[in-house]
């Protein structure tokens, strides 16, 4: 049985696993290829969203500079070309000229200067001490002897302070001069420096090689690989942009968007870590995570209990379809024993009738004259008498089980179910007087109508009262009878202080022919008959019994539908 | 008064053997038939016959198929059924269906004698009442009222 149940346990587990596995990956398994397919397309188009957005905004500024430093060296040519060598020579026009190209672009030229082609500078207007200064050492200065013009890489020159030299070669008489301006590298740096993205994004500009030709946001090592790659080959520029993504030093995914200025001179970097670049992803991506974390552990909890609960409600139909099938063979026993004991009845009925009848024919013979006087005549009608005593007594017990198969009126009528009780109590009385009994009653206050069988119902209840009289015929007691409304039910108790009954029996009380009563006193089809009445009407009987204590029985017989609303 | 000729119809050969012994030393007269076919013949034979005591329960022709065949031929003949069965069912219908009354088996001789002369009465009646409306008829068509 232990072992059994074992078993049953075991089965209802694995059926709970299963359950539960099949709705979690049912669930599950659609929600992941669906979210992993849709983060896929979006972190590809987030990704060339965000190229794309870096490339427009590199190559604009990359235009601006460009733009910037063509416009500044126009400047510069356009004075060039504009005034004589005499003219700018004299500081004080020169020093017009300046304030003119301040009053109109603002403190991006710092200073001019007019250098002469030994590198002396003639003229100088600006806030330095820089006259006569000499310059054929300059870099700028022997680029600017070969060219028409130059934009110098930044660098410190005489004044100490980082700048960049843009210059326009003229001749004046055969003999070429130089117009000199300093671009202020505040200015020039702010077109750079401005370009400010999220918290890791900043830009700078590198020359060939790899001076930094504006003043990077963050400390950085200028001969690093990415730059000098760019650096390395300029040819691979489309439409004069490049993007690359690497890991730096510290492992970090970082975007690098590269441009080059000045026809190739310099190039303009700007660099953002991929984290910070794709933040609006990352974050998307966290809270998608999140999301389905906890769509999961819903789905597994809500999973959990589905299948807790079917398992439950499985085990339970199990358990009412065993209990089901134990009652059907319970019924089924009771209803063969009933036919098997209907059919004895009439084999037996009939034989019992001659008998009876062969012992009324001595009766009658003994009447004939020749009897009459013979000395045991007294006796041998004593033993017919017994004869048909004993023939009646078997004609009763075949009509009980007869009545056991089929009830003598089965009638349905409209039962009063306290007037009933009563009529049975004043049947009872006499009985109860004898054997010492009190009888209490306590009824229902107008119980609806029962549609029922009043022999039938009268045969159940004073089965009931019977049975407890002759328990407590020896030692007296009191027997309550009581009925009360419970749900689609009357209950009807009665209930006995005799003896009780023993553990043993109670199981076997409802089958036919099971008495403890002495031999001749009982059928044992009492009980057993109002089983099956009870069972037949749709109700139920129960026993309850404590060993000296009493016996308790209840009688649940149903209350029809519409009298139910009635009452 | 006439003795009641009785028929007896069971298929216990003992039973009836020895029940028509004990009627017969009651002074009626009886025939007896051991199944419904047997029964339907002699009554045939003997139509005078004032009442059958009828089994229920028997083999071919049952009690209620024979009652009901011989309440058809000879409506004024009384039936006393005798049922093994104390189902109130097969009595009612036995009643229903025509006959005098009902009883159980194994019965008390006085009370079937008691049934039977009882329903001999009442058969007498019915007859003495057709023959009175006979004679008034035959009155009233030789214009004698």
């Amino acid at each position: 049985m232990d072992q059994d149940k074992g078993t049953h346990n075991g089965y209802y587990y694995s059926l709970t696993r299963n359950m539960l596995l099949v709705i979690i990956l049912v669930a599950i398994m659609p929600m992941i290829v669906v979210s992993s397919i849709i983060l896929y397309q979006f972190d590809i188009s987030y990704h060339e969203k965000v190229h794309a957005h870096l490339e427009e905004l590199v190559l604009k500024h990359k235009h601006n500079i460009d733009g910037f430093l063509k416009q500044k060296l126009g400047d510069i040519r356009l004075l060039g070309k504009t005034f004589s060598y005499e003219e700018l020579r004299d500081e004080s026009f020169l020093r017009d000229r300046l304030e003119l190209l301040q009053e109109i672009y603002g403190p991006v030229f710092v200073d001019l200067g007019v250098v002469n082609d030994r590198g002396i500078q003639v003229a100088y207007a600006g806030p330095f001490k820089l006259g006569k200064a000499l310059y054929s050492n300059a870099k700028w200065f022997q680029m600017a002897m070969k060219s028409d013009h130059v934009k110098s890489d930044v660098f410190l020159g005489l004044r100490g302070i980082p700048h960049f030299i843009i210059a326009v070669r003229e001749n004046y008489n055969g003999q070429p001069w130089i117009l000199r301006a300093t671009v202020d590298f505040v200015a020039f740096n702010n077109l750079v420096e401005n370009i400010r993205i999220g918290e890791t994004g900043f830009a700078f500009i590198l020359n060939r090689r790899g001076e930094f030709q504006t003043k990077p946001l963050f400390d950085l090592i200028a001969n690093k690989e990415p730059y000098t790659d760019f650096l390395k080959d300029s040819e691979k520029f489309q439409d004069g942009v490049r993007i690359i993504e690497r890991d730096d030093d510290a492992g970090n995914k970082v975007i690098y968007v590269a441009a080059l200025l000045k026809h190739g001179d310099w190039l303009l970097v700007y660099q953002q870590k991929a984290s910070d670049a794709f933040s609006d992803l990352r974050r998307t991506l966290r809270v998608t995570i999140a999301i389905m974390l906890l769509a999961g552990i819903c789905i597994v909890v809500i999973a959990f209990i589905l299948s807790k609960r079917m398992v439950n409600r499985v085990a339970s139909a199990d358990q009412e379809k065993e209990m089901m099938n134990e009652q059907i063979v319970e019924t089924g026993k009771l209803a063969s024993v009933g036919e098997l004991a209907s059919g004895i009845a009439h084999e037996i009925n009939n034989p019992v009738a001659i008998m009876v009848e062969e012992a009324g024919w001595i009766e009658d013979l003994l009447e004939e004259e020749e009897f009459r006087g013979g000395e045991n005549l007294d006796e041998f009608k004593r033993a017919l008498e017994q004869i048909r005593t004993q023939g009646r007594r078997c004609k009763e017990i075949t009509h009980k089980l007869l009545s056991f198969a089929r009830k003598t009126d089965s009638r349905i009528q409209d039962v009063q179910l306290n007037d009933l009780i009563e009529e049975l109590i004043a049947l009872s009385a006499q009985r109860a007087k004898f054997a010492n009994v009190d009888i209490n009653v306590n009824l229902q206050e107008n119980p609806p109508i029962l549609h029922v069988s009043q022999t039938e119902l009268q045969q159940i209840l004073l089965n009931l009262i019977n049975n407890a009289l002759d328990a407590m015929e020896k030692t007296g007691g009191t027997l309550n009878v009581s009925s009360e409304l419970e749900g689609d039910y009357i209950v009807v108790e009665v209930e006995d202080d005799g003896p009780g009954i023993p553990e043993a029996n109670i199981v076997r009380i409802f089958d036919p022919f099971f008495t403890t009563k002495p031999v001749g006193k009982g059928t044992g089809l009492g009980l057993s008959i109002c089983y099956g009445i009870i069972k037949k009407m749709g109700g139920d009987i129960i026993v309850k019994s404590t060993m000296e204590v009493g016996t308790t029985f209840r009688v649940k017989i149903p209350i029809s539908k519409d009298e139910q609303t009635e009452a | 008064m006439m003795k009641p000729l009785v028929l007896l119809v069971d298929d216990e050969v003992p039973f009836v053997e020895t029940m028509t012994k004990r009627l017969k030393k009651r002074d009626l007269v009886v025939n007896s038939a051991y199944s419904g076919q047997e029964a339907l013949d002699i009554l045939d034979k003997h139509r005078n016959t004032d009442v059958v005591i009828l089994d229920v329960k028997m083999p071919g022709m049952d009690g209620i198929e024979t009652l009901e065949k011989i309440k058809k031929s000879y409506p004024l003949t009384e039936v006393v059924m005798l049922t093994g069965h104390a189902t109130v069912e097969s009595a009612i219908e036995g009643m229903k269906k025509g006959a005098y009354d009902y009883l159980m088996k194994p019965c008390d001789i006085d009370q079937l004698m008691q049934k039977v002369e009882e329903a001999t009465q009442k058969k007498l009646v019915h007859e003495d009442k057709i023959k009175e409306a006979k004679v008034k008829e035959a009155m009233s068509m030789h214009g004698l009222e």
